[in-house]
This record gives C-alpha cells, sequence and structure tokens, in this order.
C-alpha cells in the first residue's frame, strides 16, 4: 500500500489530540479536524479497500513497528475488514457532516468532536487489528467515548441512559479480558491468527467452549443479543442524533457483531455450538426487537428496538454460516447501517425544528419537511424490505439461505417479522409525516442544508446499495464473505501474508 | 489452582455487585472487584515458582523470567478501568444532582 | 486543612514532585517510568488542592492548562509513535541503546517517557479537579 496502515489509527488520534490542544480556543478547530480526517479517511479506506480486491491473496499484513507477528503486533486488511472499514468511514462522515448545525445547540463543541474522533479511531483499530489484546484496547476507546458521548447532552435521562450503557459496556469489557485471559493461558499467544493455528493442533477441552461462552456474553452484549439487550433502548434515543446513527449503525456492528464473527469463524474454526447459539438467539432478537419496537411512540426508541430487531437478522444469517447466508449477512450489515443512520438523521432533523420525538404529537410533517420526509420514507422502506431497495435483497438473500439450509420454521419467523417490521414502520410514516398538519407544527421550517444533505446522501447509498449485488460488483461481498468462510484456515492465509 | 478459582470468586462477587445492588456507588463498586480479579487473575497466568523480574541488562543472564507480557496487559486495563470508573463516577455524581438520590429504584425517567 | 498538615505539605511537595521526575526520567534504565512518575507528579498538586483547598490548586494550574498539558503529551506521544513505527527502529531502542546512568540514551525512549508523564500527571490532576469542580458545584 501506498499509505501508511497506521493512518487509519493516527489521523483520528491526532486530530482529537489536536481538537483538545487548541480547540479550547478555536471553535471552528473541531470541526474542520472532524470533517478533514473523516474525507481522508473514508478516501483512505476506499483505497484499501481497492488495494485489496487487486492483491492476488486478498489479504495485505502491516506488521507494526517492523516486529514479527508472535511478538509484534499485526494489522490485517482482508475483504472483510477493508469493507467494514468503508462502512464505518462512511457513516463516520456523514455524522459529521451532519453536526455541523445539530451540534450548535450543545455548549463546548470541541469536545463533542473530540470525542467523535476518538471513537473514529477505536472503530477503525477494531476492525483491522489482528490482535486479540489490541483489538480489547481499541473496543475500550470506542466504547469508552460512546459512554461519554451518550451522555453529552447532560440531562437527568441522558446521565441515566449512559450510567446503564456504560454499567453494561464494562460488564461485557470485563467479561471478553476474562476470555482473552483464560484463552492465553491455554494458548500462549495474543495473535489472532496464531491463536487459530495453536487451537487448531490442541483438543478441543472444556475450556475453549467457556472461552467461547464468555466471548458469546461479552461480545453479545455489545451487540445487544436480546438476553442482554436492555441497555440499548435507553442509551441510542439519549444520545445527540449524530451520534445515534453513529451507534446503531457502525459502533454495536463492528465492536459486535463484526469481532464475534471475526472469532467464532476464524480463530475457533467455525464452532457449530457457538453458530447454533448465535442462530438462536438471533431469531429471538429478531422477534423480540420488532415485537417491542411496534408499541413505541418515541421515534428514536423504537428505531432503537427496530436496531436489535434487525441485529437479530445479521446474526441469525451467520448463525447459518453458509456462504449465501453469510453473504447476506454482510449485505444487510450495511444496508441496516446505511439505513438506519439515515432513520436517526431523520429523528434528529424532526426533533430539531419541531423539539419532539413522540409520534403521537406529529403528523403531516411532509408539507413542511419534504426533504426529511422523502429521505425518511426511502430508509424506512430499505429497512422493512420493500422490493427495489437494497433491504429487501439482504433479508431475502437470508431467507433463501435459510431455506436452503434446512432452516424452514426459522425462515418462516423471518418472513413474518419482516411483515410486522413493514407495519411498524407505515406506523412511523403514518403518524409523522403524512395525514393532516397539526396547528401547533404551521410553524415548522425544513431542517438546515448540511444535515439534509447527508440525509440525502444516505437515502441514495440506500437505494444504489442493491448495486452490489450486480455480477460486476458481487465478488466485494463475496470475498468478505470468503473470509468468514475460510474458518480456521484463515490462519494459513495470514502467516502466508506476513511472509 | 485453588487460586485461580479464587480469582474467579471474587469476580463473581463483583458480579454480584454490579448487577443485584441497588446503590450507584455500589455498583461501581462491583465494577471495581470484578476488575481487579481479572487483573489478578492475569498476573497469577504469568507467574512462575521462583520466577524473577522480567528486566534485562548488559551484565545479567536472566533465565527464570515471569511472563512480562501479562504484566503489560495488566498496566493497560489499570488505565482503562482508571479512565472507565472515573467516567462513571462523574456520571454517578451528576446523576445525584439531577435526582437527588443514588437509589437506582428511583431514578426511572426511562422506561419501556 | 489544619495547620501541621499545610506545613508538612509546603515542605514536601517539591520533593515529591521531583522524584516524580526522576522516576519519569530513569524510565529507560530501570524500574519506573512515564506511568509511575506520571502518577506522582499528579499526587503533588492533589496534595495541593487537598491540603490548601482548591482555589489554590486551581491558581497553580487551571483547567485550560492542563487540558492544554494533556493533548500536548498525547500528541508528542502518538507523533513520536508513529515515527519510530515507519522508521522501525524500535527493536534497537529496547534493547541496545540503553546505557546505565545516561539519560539520553535508549533513542526515543525517554521523549515517550515524558510524553506519559505530562498526561498521566495532567490527567489524574484534570479528573481529581473535574469532580472536586462537581462536589463544589452541589454544595452551593
Amino acid at each position: 500500500m501506498y499509505l501508511s496502515p497506521l493512518l487509519f489509527i493516527a489521523l483520528p488520534l491526532a486530530a482529537a489530540f489536536f481538537t483538545v490542544l487548541l480547540g479550547v480556543r478555536l471553535r471552528v478547530l473541531g470541526y474542520i479536524l472532524a470533517s478533514v480526517s473523516a474525507i481522508t479517511l473514508l478516501l483512505a479506506s476506499l483505497y484499501a479497500s481497492y488495494f485489496v480486491q487487486h492483491l492476488p491473496s486478498h489479504i495485505f499484513i502491516y506488521k507494526v513497528g517492523g516486529w514479527m507477528p508472535p511478538l509484534g503486533i499485526t494489522l490485517v486488511f482482508d475483504a472483510l475488514s477493508t469493507i467494514m472499514l468503508v462502512v464505518v468511514n462512511l457513516i463516520s462522515l456523514m455524522a459529521g457532516l451532519y453536526s455541523l448545525r445539530y451540534i450548535e445547540r450543545y455548549t463546548d463543541s470541541w469536545k463533542f468532536y473530540s470525542l467523535f474522533l476518538l471513537m473514529i479511531a477505536g472503530l477503525n483499530g477494531v476492525i483491522i487489528s489482528g490482535d486479540l489484546f489490541n483489538l480489547y484496547v481499541f473496543l475500550e476507546v470506542a466504547s469508552l467515548s460512546a459512554y461519554a458521548l451518550v451522555a453529552f447532552g447532560t440531562e437527568a435521562q441522558d446521565l441515566e441512559a449512559s450510567f446503564k450503557y456504560a454499567v453494561m459496556g464494562a460488564l461485557a469489557s470485563l467479561l471478553i479480558l476474562l476470555g482473552i485471559a483464560f484463552l492465553y493461558s491455554y494458548v500462549s499467544t495474543l495473535n489472532m491468527a496464531e491463536i487459530a493455528f495453536v487451537l487448531s493442533g490442541k483438543p478441543q477441552g472444556l475450556l475453549v467452549y467457556f472461552v467461547i461462552m464468555l466471548f458469546l456474553a461479552g461480545f453479545g452484549l455489545k451487540a445487544a443479543m436480546v438476553p442482554f439487550h436492555a441497555w440499548l433502548p435507553d442509551a441510542h434515543p439519549s444520545a445527540p442524533a449524530p451520534i445515534s446513527a453513529m451507534l446503531s449503525g457502525v459502533v454495536i456492528k463492528t465492536l459486535g457483531v463484526y469481532v464475534l464473527a471475526r472469532i467464532i469463524f476464524n480463530v475457533f474454526g467455525m464452532s457449530q455450538k457457538a453458530l447454533l447459539v448465535l442462530m438462536v438467539l438471533g431469531t429471538l432478537s429478531m422477534v423480540v426487537g420488532a415485537l417491542m419496537a411496534i408499541t413505541q411512540r418515541d421515534i428514536k426508541r423504537m428505531l432503537a428496538y427496530s436496531s436489535i430487531s434487525q441485529m437479530g437478522y445479521i446474526l441469525f444469517a451467520l448463525g447459518i454460516g453458509t456462504p449465501l447466508a453469510v453473504i447476506g449477512a454482510l449485505f444487510h450489515l450495511i444496508n441496516h447501517a446505511v439505513a438506519k443512520s439515515l432513520l436517526f438523521f431523520n429523528s434528529g432533523a424532526v426533533e430539531y425544528s419541531t423539539h419532539t420525538r413522540d409520534m403521537d404529537s406529529l403528523g403531516g410533517l411532509n408539507k413542511r419537511m419534504p426533504v426529511t420526509a422523502a429521505t425518511s420514507f426511502i430508509g424506512s422502506l430499505s429497512i422493512a424490505g420493500l422490493p427495489p431497495l437494497a433491504g429487501f435483497w439482504s433479508k431475502l438473500l437470508i431467507i433463501i439461505a435459510a431455506v436452503q439450509a434446512g432452516h424452514l420454521a426459522m425462515a418462516l419467523v423471518a418472513v413474518i417479522v419482516s411483515i410486522i417490521t413493514l407495519v411498524y414502520y407505515l406506523k412511523f410514516q403514518n403518524q409523522t409525516f403524512f395525514g393532516a398538519l397539526r396547528g401547533t407544527l404551521d410553524k415548522v421550517k425544513e431542517a438546515p442544508l448540511s444535515m439534509n444533505i447527508a440525509a440525502v446522501i444516505l437515502a441514495l447509498i440506500c437505494v444504489g446499495a442493491g448495486l452490489l449485488l450486480v455480477p460486476s460488483m458481487r465478488p466485494i461481498l463475496e470475498r468478505a464473505a470468503d473470509v468468514l468462510m475460510l474458518g480456521s484456515g484463515y490462519k494459513d492465509v495470514v502467516m502466508g501474508g506476513v511472509r | 489452582m485453588e487460586i485461580y478459582l479464587l480469582c474467579l470468586v471474587l469476580f463473581c462477587v463483583g458480579l454480584y455487585g454490579a448487577v443485584r445492588k441497588r446503590n450507584l456507588i455500589k455498583i461501581i463498586i462491583g465494577l471495581v472487584i470484578m476488575e481487579y480479579a481479572v487483573n489478578l487473575f492475569l498476573v497469577l497466568i504469568g507467574y512462575r515458582l521462583q520466577g524473577r523480574a522480567p528486566i534485562l541488562a548488559s551484565d545479567q543472564q536472566v533465565l527464570n523470567m515471569v511472563d512480562p507480557l501479562v504484566q503489560s496487559m495488566v498496566m493497560t486495563t489499570i488505565v482503562i478501568g482508571l479512565a472507565l470508573i472515573m467516567l462513571v463516577v462523574a456520571i454517578a455524581v451528576r446523576i445525584y444532582e439531577k435526582y437527588g438520590t443514588f437509589d437506582i429504584t428511583k431514578i426511572r425517567k426511562l422506561r419501556g | 486543612m489544619t495547620l501541621i498538615v499545610k506545613t508538612i505539605t509546603r515542605l514536601t511537595i517539591g520533593i515529591i514532585f521531583i522524584y516524580g521526575i526522576y522516576i519519569t526520567l530513569q524510565g529507560h534504565l530501570g524500574p519506573g517510568g512515564g506511568f509511575a512518575g506520571g502518577v506522582i507528579v499528579a499526587l503533588s498538586f492533589i496534595h495541593i488542592l487537598l491540603a490548601f483547598g482548591k482555589d489554590v490548586g486551581m491558581r497553580k494550574l487551571t483547567q485550560k492548562k492542563v487540558l492544554f498539558l494533556m493533548s500536548l503529551g498525547a500528541v508528542v506521544f502518538l507523533a513520536a509513535a508513529v515515527f519510530n513505527f515507519t522508521m522501525r527502529h524500535n527493536q534497537e531502542a529496547y534493547t541496545l541503546h540503553a546505557e546505565k546512568f545516561r539519560i539520553f540514551s535508549s533513542l526515543f525512549m525517554p521523549i515517550y517517557d515524558i510524553a506519559v508523564c505530562f498526561m498521566i500527571g495532567t490527567g489524574l490532576y484534570a479528573i481529581f479537579l473535574a469532580l472536586a469542580l462537581f462536589t463544589a458545584e452541589n454544595k452551593e
């Protein structure tokens, strides 16, 4: 690669530190640094994706400081991690653009931007790290800034949600750390490829299952799988809208699903029992999230429950474990990241203009806020899975894969849940944007331009993401799925790439 | 062997505190206990009988040393834990400012 | 605080501070380093805060200065780390170049230590200050 892979971590970190260094006096600096680094990171991740796709082995390994892997830390760029990098940096660029005007109503915007940049650094680090403990450190960087950002408004609800989130997140992190400690005591290495190598030579004792269980609980908490989901519907609505979009769009996916998939598929070599657990909990998440979402009146709370439900689809598809299902899971992950961020942007725009998120006191906003109404319509239909939009294709892939693998009952559940999803999104559209305009909302104005631009770009991606299934684009997803489907063959690829 | 189990017992004590207690400060203390249990466990993993500190100098030969990797891991987790605990304590202080209580059963503006 | 505490603090504070700096600067030669030294430096400031109250402490180091020094340490550390990672002379820095009783040996290690000392020292002090200010606001 012509650019140093350290860029993905060092640039947002440097921007965050400079924001603190000079942002106290220069208020604009935070915004400038955040947008410049977000644009650079998006371009760099697109370049990294392009670069990795055109390598013969589809993997690029950077040895930090030139140390060889068992001693040093590796940064692994393969088809899967680069696709995640593109998604994360795209959403963070849009969130940065969106927060230009949105964040004005809070004091001390430089604090917001430095925490935001730290979160991006943590997410990028989690994605590209090839070392288990390094991954844990970046996970903590991302989660700590997320806890602080949830409490950014410092209203009573924000603090309460942030406390709940922080305690649950800390619990999850400690379970993960305990898992890492047990694993290290068993295999004596922290490099993920090396761990897979050592594990394949040793018998799979009880300890390995215990470690898998710890990781499932820890990352399940981070991903808000159903028995562990209680914090999410509080934390995501309480954050400022761009952060809600980041949290629901990329943070739970990166810290939860991506790492869990990496560890279960690549480190533990597709352990069938873990996949079964993922499948069952995924189905449970789908159903519970959808059923809870249908009764909500707060827009953001409904969207948060919908996140749980859609994460259920992704986990369910990963649990099926066939190549088609994994492609479906990744595609759904991308679609949901884009569409859910878009919807959180829209809910933030509604709140910005009307100062309320209660669906009962809204109505007929499509006459006053046409851009927000149109983009949220596209986003809702994409998540609900109506045919021309990308969300339909990913759900279709998942359901076809479930049927092919013989899980007919769960496929039926997935279909029913997608109908429920359509119902509550139509209810949201109907109560918020359609119908007669309420008298109290007569003077509502459209949200500022920068917020609308971010929403429109994401809506266009929502429509266009279906193109990823066109034959010429499909290899991107297929190669990413291949990385997971390699199972413990991942270690050979990484070790081949190191030399 | 027992000593590793004791670490897990300590972890469970912390877990009980974090999950079952109603007072915000007690929850935080539960988290701290959990973190220290994990740190203790990490250090004990790297311990060898009669092992010495792994400091390399030109005129010394280090033969029987404890694992330095886990020790640096513990350093990192202590710093992370410090940041986390301070953040949580700051939030708890602000919560007390808003609600006038540390009891989580009375801090319930969020429902559903 | 009482007169005894104030007097003892006045006598010991400089020694504690200098000891922290000593621990920081010999980190690449023996046990110690930026983290331990930074904690001691922070403790000396916290000592002032406890003995003389937060107003005196704030006069020595204001919140803006603390933030500035903390992020300065972070920026310096990051710059040194990125430079060394790309130049790839970390391996030598750890083993070959450290000479006993020489502060300026071992390549970039002293810079890391000093930067970490800035971060930890001011960071811990900032945390303490923030909590002290919170509780002070509560009482009013």
